[in-house]
Parts: structure tokens; sequence; C-alpha cells
């Protein structure tokens, strides 16, 4: 199975003008921001579309003034929380609320963005287990999809399913076990 | 990390949109279309105002889905130009 690039890898390949490299990058980390946007921020769905697609414009404007290529995903969650912010207080101008509404979410807000972090270091993870498993968990979990449409998709016995994702589940907290794997890694998943 | 965790730690991420992301991938692209487009329009006037007047059409010719973001952006640096 070939390696993943790492964070930095795709970085430096994004600043020489990569295409596909900039495509990775996006799939990468487009879950991640989605849910910062939408579960920390709880933006409604145009205005997470908005500040989705204003995030990975900033994004690609500014990489070259990223100073470390392997830090594009702290990068990435602060820029994607400033944006988040601006959105609120626009939004929070216009419909006069208070300030300390606007403060609340963001306390908030911090402590789901901790949670995504240890989520995106799993998805890391997750991204390297044979395809097998990371199809059929990122359907179940993530997708929440049922054992009829995971049945149907993956052309599998329903009657498997369930076993299948105990192992591959099993050999997801193995790799998470034996990489120590927390907070940081070097690819960051995605898919 | 017990299982369960794992598994509570999968489910925060879902999919982005589909189309939200592949608007994003296509950014590099849809930058260098429009500059295209900018250059055209520099060096031609009529071709500037038939561009002006159908920003649209002439991003669907090039290509590119003419969100407004896209529409935005041709009718910025046209300003600017």
């Amino acid at each position: 199975m070939p390696t993943a690039p790492t964070d930095a890898e795709l970085v430096a390949r994004c600043r020489t003008g990569d295409d596909e490299a900039w495509e990775l990058l996006v799939e990468r980390f487009a879950r991640y921001v989605h849910a910062i946007l939408t579960r920390a921020f709880t933006l409604g769905e145009h205005a997470a579309e908005d500040a989705f697609q204003e995030v990975f414009a900033r994004a690609y404007e500014q990489l070259h003034s990223l100073r470390d290529d392997g830090a594009v995903r702290p990068w990435l969650a602060q820029l994607t929380r400033r944006i988040a912010i601006d959105v609120l207080r626009a939004d929070a101008r216009e419909q006069a609320r208070e300030v300390a509404e606007i403060e609340r979410v963001e306390a908030v807000a911090d402590d789901t963005l901790d949670r995504l972090e240890q989520a995106l270091s799993v998805r890391a993870a997750l991204a390297e287990l044979p395809d097998h498993c990371t199809e059929i968990l990122d359907r179940f979990f993530a997708r929440d999809e049922s054992y009829a449409t995971i049945g149907a998709a993956l052309e599998i016995a329903q009657g498997t399913i369930a076993s299948r994702i105990s192992r591959c589940l099993s050999k997801l907290r193995e790799k998470l076990e034996h990489e120590g794997r927390s907070a940081a890694s070097t690819a960051s998943g995605g898919r | 990390m017990n299982e369960e965790r794992i598994a509570e730690l999968l489910a925060e991420l879902p999919p982005a949109p589909g189309a939200w992301v592949r608007a994003a991938q296509e950014l590099p692209r849809a930058r260098r279309e429009i500059e295209r487009l900018v250059s055209l329009a520099e060096a031609d006037a009529a071709y500037r105002v038939a561009l002006l007047a159908d920003t649209t059409e002439a991003l669907r010719g090039a290509g590119l889905e003419p969100a407004p973001r896209v529409v935005a952006r041709l009718r910025e640096r046209l300003r600017q130009h």
C-alpha cells in the first residue's frame, strides 16, 4: 500500500503549483474544517459554506507564509476559527446580539476543537489501515450508513458486517496504541 | 483510548458536502482561468465589454462553475485592471 504524503510534503508540493497536491490537501482537511465550522461554531449551512470556501481561498493565498510546513493542521484550524468568529461577529452586529453571547460560543467551540483535533488523529490512523477497514469504519461511524447500505455498497452479506466492524475497530485501536497517537501526527488523515 | 471512544471520534468527522470540497479543489484552476480571462479583456476592449455583460457565460466557456464567489472574483479582478 503506498504511503500517504505527510502534511509537510503536501504543503511543499502545493507551493510548487502542484494541483494534485492541492486537491489532496483539501481532501485531507475538508472534514476537519467543515466540523470546526458546523460543530464547534454551529454555523448554519450557507454561512458554513461561505466560510469553508473562504478558509481554503485564504489558505491557498497564504500558504507561502506558513513557517513550518508540518504545522499546516493547527494553522488551518486557527484560520478556520478566525473566519468563523468573523462570521459570528458580523451576524451578531446584524442581529444586535450581545458580545457575551459570542464569547460563550467561542468558549464552547474551543472545547469542541480539542475533540476534533483528537478525531483527526484517529482519522490519520484510520487512513493507514487496509482499504476494506477504512471503508467500512468510515461508512458506519462517520457516514452513519446502515448495515443494508454498507452491505449493498461493498457487496458483502449484512450478517458479516458487525464482525468486520469489530475486527477493524480492534485493528484501529491497536494501531493507535502502537503509535501512541493522541494528538500530533505527520499525515493528518482525511478522506 | 478504548474502542467506544474511537468510534465516537470517528463520528465527529463526517464528510464535508462533496460540492464544497470540489469547489475548494478547483481553486487553483479557477484562479488561473480568471487571470486568463482578465488578460484577454485587457488586450481587447470589445471582449471586456462582452465579459462584463455576461460573466456567467464566460466562466462556463472557460469550464468553470459560475458560483457567486467565482463570479465575484472575476468582477473584482476586472475592476482592478
